[in-house]
């Protein structure tokens, strides 16, 4: 029945769904299309020196297949690097997602007294620059201005846990308000009736809150995965503060440093593109695993 | 007379059972509150620290200094580091209305308009959300050097200006608030396609694009590594670029860090204050198609 009306309206629209879209395609094309088309070529190719390099025609560019990935896979900076990208991102994780649930719970709880303040105060590093979050957190750990004497924050040992209480001290309130926005929503109702047959807080907050949380728990796992693994802003923003970080501790400061530093965009380009790819692995991965536990598929 | 006394005792007896329990959200609560209010507290006291006092008073223990740790930084370089506060206000301010118009435009479109390739634009336009930014980056920066345009402003407005996520949340904001029936009675009306969506939809559509400028604003803002990469003469730099640079120089000089938390300090407040004034259109979720206060 609506078939008819919906042919008749897309009739009568013509090419205005088109112009109103093309802002929005041309951008994508240019801005997201063709630099992925562009990193994906330059990662199959390398600059081949004839001679000794003089001259004009000694530097050209040629096609090198799958050697760029090759040599990625092969590096041990670059493992080494995904190894400590592991350790943080685990850290900020469980961390970061582990207290946005406990602070969503917390601000739905029944009493909760001081509750507006505290939802802003838990969402302020929002509006704070992950510079500044490093920089102030930076000096908050050197030795002469730490307001906890002695403790070697920025020690080989405990750099990754110091880096990570930055990303969980900027991630938690956006996280927080995204699972409170999904708590809201739920209907009172089940609650009451879970009071009625005798459930505590507790219990309501980890049969039926949880559960009904787990679809944004699963959203805001997945964009926190993205997040993590690209990580640059914090190691690259410390690093001036302690000898501690190398210029490739993360698999993305690796890449900056190939490209404009060592001036090799090949490999960075190969680089990149499988940072990227691993990203799109552990998301879907993590989909995959979620879905199988909780709906019994696969 | 008997229902009184026999509910009395037992909603009291409940409130009497939960009371404690409210202690114990209250609680954690708080102790986030102080986590998160930690290090902005200490760097509002530590830029009022004179460079004696830094390193000398106790860690709130306000100073003296604030005025001439002011005039320092205002004297840095010749004043670059308004320049920089400038700069971020520019890319922040206009990448997000330029973003937010074509966030509205498109999710406007794909919610009220069946057309063939919907599904498609809708899926290549989404599956952006995905595509990490380290892919991006560079090849940008090699496009944006080809055209000639890199380290201008442009190379850092426009690639900020396509945001997946703003574009998924106008359509699903445009499909909560703008009912079909009123576009169709429009268009017996004889109204125009481009009229229909100026006078009927756009003002719908308002509060919900507010929503969506502020998210894209502050994730301009706080943006590192696209003006990292892009840009090399330090007058253009945001802020974000500009307080690394200023760390870089002066991190093995501790006589520069009244400098570097003091630029640190100024760089909050803007985005702060914005956060406190717009309150109520801090929203993650646009479905419900109104933003309540």
């Amino acid at each position: 029945m609506a078939r008819p009306t919906t042919g008749a309206r897309a009739g009568h629209a013509g090419a205005v769904p088109y112009l109103f879209l093309a802002p929005a395609m041309a951008l994508f094309t240019l801005f997201m299309a063709l630099p992925i088309g562009y990193t994906v070529y330059l990662s199959l190719r390398r600059t081949k020196v004839s001679g000794l390099g003089l001259g004009k025609g000694a530097r050209k560019e040629i096609f090198t297949g799958l050697d760029n990935y090759v040599n990625a896979l092969g590096d041990g900076e670059l493992w080494a690097g995904w190894l400590r990208v592991l350790g943080y991102g685990a850290l900020v994780l469980a961390f970061m997602l582990g207290l946005a649930l406990l602070f969503a719970l917390m601000l739905d709880a029944s009493r909760v007294r001081l509750a507006r303040f505290t939802r802003i105060s838990i969402f302020l590093p929002y509006a704070v620059p992950g510079v500044a979050a490093t920089l102030m957190w930076g000096f908050l750990y050197l030795p002469t201005l730490s307001p906890f004497g002695g403790l070697p924050f920025l020690g080989a040992d405990v750099v990754t846990f110091s880096m990570a209480n930055v990303a969980v001290w900027g991630g938690t309130g956006f996280n927080m308000l995204v699972l409170y926005t999904n708590l809201r929503a739920v209907p009172r109702d089940y609650y009451e009736a879970a009071r009625i047959d005798g459930a505590g807080e507790l219990q309501i907050a980890l049969r039926i809150k949880v559960p009904m949380l787990t679809p944004a728990i699963i959203l805001t796992t997945v964009f926190s995965v993205i997040a993590t693994v690209q990580v640059f802003t914090e190691p690259t923003t410390l690093r001036p503060l302690t000898n501690t970080i190398s210029s490739t501790w993360s698999p993305l400061m690796k890449v900056y440093r190939d490209a404009f530093v060592t001036g090799d965009l090949y490999s960075a380009a190969a680089t990149s593109v499988v940072i990227a790819a691993i990203s799109l692995v552990l998301s879907f991965g993590f989909l995959r695993v979620v879905k199988s536990r909780a709906f019994g598929e696969g | 007379m008997a229902a009184t006394t026999l509910t009395r005792p037992a909603s009291h007896v409940r409130a009497g059972a939960r009371g404690p329990l409210g202690l114990v959200p209250t609680g954690v609560l708080v102790l986030g509150a102080v986590y998160t209010l930690f290090p902005v507290s200490w760097v509002l006291v530590a830029a009022t620290k004179s460079k004696a006092e830094l390193f000398s008073t106790p860690t709130f223990a306000p100073g003296t200094g604030l005025l001439s740790n002011l005039s320092d930084l205002f004297a840095y370089r010749d004043g670059v580091f308004w320049l920089w506060l400038l700069n971020t206000a520019l890319y922040a301010g206009g990448g997000a209305v330029l973003s937010t118009a074509v966030s509205c435009v498109s999710g406007y479109a794909l919610a009220t308009y069946r057309f063939p390739g919907r599904n498609l634009i809708f899926n290549l336009l989404i599956g952006g959300i995905l595509v990490p930014a380290v892919v991006l980056a560079i090849p940008q920066y090699l496009l944006f050097s080809k055209a000639g345009l890199a380290g201008t402003y442009w190379s850092v407005l426009l690639p900020n200006v396509l945001h997946p996520y703003s574009i998924y949340l106008a359509r699903i904001y445009a499909q909560a608030a703008i009912p079909g029936s009123l576009l169709e009675a429009g268009r017996l009306d004889g109204a125009g396609e481009l009229r229909l969506f100026r006078r009927v939809a756009l003002p719908m559509l308002t509060p919900g694009l507010v929503t969506i400028f502020l998210f894209q604003f502050v994730a301009i803002w706080n943006n590192f590594l696209l003006p990292f990469i892009m840009l090399g003469d330090d007058h253009r730099f945001p802020l974000t670029v500009g307080l690394y640079t200023l760390l870089a120089a002066g991190a093995n000089q501790p006589s520069l860090y009244n400098l570097i938390i003091t630029g640190t300090m100024l760089s909050l407040i803007p985005l702060i204050a914005l956060f406190l004034t717009m309150q109520r259109y801090w929203r993650t979720d646009l479905s419900s198609g109104s933003v309540k206060s």
